[in-house]
């Protein structure tokens, strides 16, 4: 079976795949055991699986392993932790913005990329960037209220 | 590896001293003669709250959070009543083996009812705490409070902690349903908003969802739906997935599925099995659905409302309007399509799923296939949200029948096609309304007939025992669809009346507010239609009917918020540049029983595109006493939001043979860049006993829109979704 070497928040991790076109959500979640990215639709229409791929976001539902191979991959998990959240998921937990929280993973991973990006995104620029994340609980004013927040400190 | 197999009723309260308050133990200990050695009781799932020797505390309730953040409010409930810190308390939800069954969630029950019983027994076990700290400190029982965990006199004084007093021992006692409860205005912990604890799990990744629930030797399960609803199995080619490794292929009758050790594989190998089945045209094709709602067999007409002679006040009406109103079948849509795990083996039946009813679900399991129900155990855990019921249950079926197939663990979790597709939906509506006002324009006359989809009552078939043949039954239950169509203004003569059809197109469930959100939308749409008849203003119309000071108060209240100007409709200074600006105006008192809301909005409509934009959405709510604010206001954001994409954008379509809308770009929800700025104002009641807030603020939504585009644009839309080419071509 091949091998795929590549870095995973902060540490280098070697997976095999029977399928070279497996997507990389699956190999997080099974072989890796990092639940965070979540299946919402295999079709790249909903933002639940985002990840960042050397630091830029990319539906994992749609990347396949292969294409990992040699990158650097970050999910949620590598932002930071309960008790020592990354200053984005502090200002998505200070603003509550989350019901079922199925979404939160791709909120918070859009988030970061456009934050790394743009610092200090207008509401408009922050609107349009998550455009392609849905939400169905309806958590939209909040989640945007959390990444003006974020984009404060 | 979650460890939620390992929790047990034993593991929870069989361990060291306790105090246990349930409600049918068959023991009953009165609480003035408390045994501190009685025998431990014999355990039945009937345990509301343990409070352990370490002064911790864990309620078990059968009612489920599903994100809405009542896992939290519950545990101020009871952290209210017993004087223990809100930290201290543990919550275990919908678990069969484990926790007493008080009702499913649904309804916006999980307040009203699930804190209502969580609190009796949180009463009941604080008046057991001070009368054994009575003794302990020579006082009278009522000279005692609890505070921080420590049970003190009232006036001062040392006393005693809630961890000392229970020590080793065990009490177990019932709950006792005159318990005296905490009064209301000195409330420190209910009210307050505090921090939902699952949030911080849920932004870090680490919420223990049912989506990343695994067993040891657990293998991953798909389904193969069929091509059409009806079509018959007729081949499977197993070859055609021979070049994926380690998968098995089950097939009962018209059930298929797969079976593999990795998930990617029985993803590929349900996507690439070649199947054959059989052609069927079953359903009327959701294009033109209204007219078909129209002129299908009605099995029953039920008389919802009938006070006056609404037939005859509208003959006699100085001026007379009618109108139909259309609403389609939409889908629960849930981010994450529906998932469970069961494991079939020799000493039972366990179902790990995200159901809102455990218990429910356990019974008519256990009924479908034929298995005891006390070899049935379903463990709640949280998932994507469902706004009612989505695919949970059916999954769950999946899972189960996969599972006895192999022996084996099987996660199953629908893919999105699966979802979008065969979820039960929530039923189209199609309402006739009349009305007549008299020469004052007040109302005389409201005659509402509705038409819903429907069937015989009970149990929901399931889908995968459905294909698989085996025996059930086939209700169509989706939940309580006529409520709201009658105004909630004095109006004398009035007349709701449904004709509930014996059939469906599509499978039936409860979505979020069922048949109130299209009810509202027809009742005060309508309500609109005939202030503009009178040339009135919106508001001041409907003020007229309205003496309730707590309906009055929200209607106030959102006028304030908005800035409403009185004036009628449409708005005569509407143009702005290239846009068509307006406001509009609903209230509702849910169910009539329920929830005060009044909703405001302002929109901008471009005429030659069609496209409506939301500037503004104001919300006044009142829902009794407010247990947790911000869980609250979380509420009704999202209801509002939800409705507003299910009234832009949402609409199940399909031909004559299955669904067709099967994914975002066939079935698109609201996006960030269409979400308004929303301002809510709850207004708290601590004197009203607390109604659920799940649904009712979501059920003013589309009429409020409605209206203001009427507003902005002198048109009146009377069919959602409200979809830029609907507009377009209405503006036309």
């Amino acid at each position: 079976m091949p091998a795929y070497k590549f870095r995973v928040n902060d540490g280098s991790v070697t997976v095999d795949s029977w399928d070279p076109d497996q997507p990389l959500l699956y190999v997080l979640r099974n072989s890796l055991g990092l639940h965070a990215a979540k299946f919402g639709c295999g079709l790249g229409q909903c933002g639940a699986c985002t990840v960042l791929l050397d630091g830029k976001a990319v539906r994992s539902c749609q990347t396949p392993v292969k294409q990992a191979a040699g990158r650097s991959v970050t999910t949620l998990e590598g932002l930071g932790t309960p008790e020592k959240p990354h200053p984005i998921q502090a200002a998505f937990i200070a603003e509550q913005a989350a019901q079922c929280g199925y979404c939160t993973n791709g909120m918070i991973m859009s988030a970061k990329a456009l934050l790394d990006r743009t610092p200090h995104p207008t509401a408009d620029q922050i609107k349009a960037d998550l455009a392609g994340n849905l939400c169905r609980c309806g958590t939209h004013t909040r989640i945007l209220n959390a990444v003006a927040r974020a984009a404060k400190v | 590896m979650h460890n939620v197999t390992s929790i047990s009723r034993r593991g929870i309260l069989k361990a060291g001293g306790a105090l246990i308050i349930g409600f049918t133990f068959s023991s009953v200990l009165p609480k003035q003669a408390l045994a501190q050695n009685a025998p431990p009781p014999q355990f039945d799932v009937d345990s509301f709250l343990a409070i352990h020797e370490d002064g911790t505390v864990t309620i078990l309730t059968s009612h489920v959070d599903v994100g809405t953040g009542i896992s939290t409010a519950l545990r101020q409930a009871a952290a209210e009543e017993l004087g223990i810190p809100f930290e201290r308390f543990t919550l275990i939800e919908g678990d069969t083996a484990t926790t007493p069954d008080h009702g499913g969630t649904g309804g916006s029950s999980g307040i009203p009812r699930g804190a209502a019983d969580i609190r009796r027994a949180a009463a009941t076990a604080r008046q057991a705490l001070l009368d054994l700290a009575s003794k302990q400190l020579d006082r009278l029982a009522s000279q005692l409070t609890i505070v921080a965990g420590q049970v003190r006199p009232t006036a001062g004084g040392p006393g005693i902690s809630v961890a000392a007093l229970i020590g080793g021992k065990r009490f177990s006692m019932k709950v006792d349903p005159n318990a005296a409860l905490r009064d209301p205005s000195t409330y420190t912990v209910v009210g307050k908003p505090i921090l939902r604890s699952d949030v911080p799990l849920k932004c870090t990744g680490r919420n223990a969802y049912l989506q990343d629930f695994t067993l040891p030797g657990m293998l991953h399960g798909r389904v193969v739906r069929p091509s059409a609803i009806g079509a018959r199995l007729l081949t499977v080619d197993e070859s055609s997935i021979s070049n994926i490794p380690d998968v098995r292929v089950v097939r009962i009758e018209n059930f298929l599925g797969v079976v593999a050790k990795d998930e990617w594989a029985a993803v590929r190998a349900a996507r690439e099995l070649k199947a054959t089945w059989s052609d069927s045209q079953t359903l009327p094709g959701s294009g033109g659905l209204e007219s078909y709602l129209r002129t299908a067999s009605v099995d029953r007409d039920q008389m919802v409302v009938n006070k006056g002679d609404a037939t005859a006040a509208y003959s006699g009406a100085a001026k007379r309007i009618s109108a139909t109103y259309y609403w389609p079948f939409q889908s629960h849509a849930s981010l994450g399509p529906s998932c469970a795990v069961a494991d079939v083996n020799d000493s039972g039946t366990t179902i790990w799923s995200a159901s809102q009813n455990p218990f429910g679900l356990r019974t008519n399991l256990a009924k479908v296939f034929g298995i005891p129900a006390e070899k049935v155990r379903v463990i709640y855990l949280d998932a994507s949200g469902s706004y009612g019921t989505n695919g949970t249950d059916d999954v769950s079926a999946d899972a189960l029948i996969l599972s006895q197939a192999v022996r084996q663990p099987v996660r199953v979790q629908w893919m999105r096609h699966d979802e979008h597709g065969w979820d039960p939906k929530g039923p189209a509506q199609l309402l006739d309304m009349r009305g007549g006002i008299d020469a004052s324009g007040n109302i005389v006359a409201w005659d509402a007939e509705m038409w819903v989809p429907g069937g015989p009552p009970g149990d929901r078939a399931l889908v995968g025992p459905d294909l698989a043949g085996m025996m059930q039954g086939h209700g169509q239950n989706a939940g309580a669809m006529t409520q709201n169509a009658d105004p909630p203004y004095a109006v004398a003569n009035i007349r709701v009346l449904s004709h509930n059809l014996k059939e469906t197109p599509l499978r039936l469930s409860n979505l979020r507010a069922p048949g109130k959100i299209a009810n509202v939308f027809a009742a005060e749409g309508f309500t609109d239609e005939m202030a503009v008849a009178a040339k009135m203003d919106a508001v001041a119309f409907r003020r007229r009917g309205l003496t309730d000071p707590r309906a009055l108060a929200v209607i106030d209240r959102v006028t304030q918020m908005i800035g409403w100007q009185p004036r009628p409709s449409p708005n005569p200074a509407a143009a702005q540049g290239n846009l068509l600006t307006g406001r509009g105006f609903a209230y509702i008192r849910y169910k009539q029983a329920e929830n005060y809301v009044a909703m405001a909005m302002e929109v901008a409509v471009e005429r030659a595109t069609g496209k409506v934009t939301v500037r503004r959405v104001a919300c006044a709510h009142d829902c009794g006493l407010i247990v947790n604010p911000d869980g609250l206001r979380n509420q009704v954001e999202g209801c509002i939001v939800q409705t507003l994409s299910r009234s832009f954008h949402e609409e199940v379509t399909f031909d004559h043979a299955t669904v067709t809308s099967v994914d975002w770009g066939r079935y698109p929800i609201l996006t960030f860049p269409e979400v308004p700025a929303i301002e809510v104002a709850l207004i708290d009641r601590p004197d009203q006993s607390p109604v659920g807030a799940g649904e009712a603020a979501g059920a003013p939504v589309a009429a409020a829109l409605a209206n203001a585009i009427f507003d902005a644009t002198g048109v009146r839309l009377r069919s959602v979704p409200f979809t830029r080419a609907r507009v377009k071509t209405a503006l036309a």
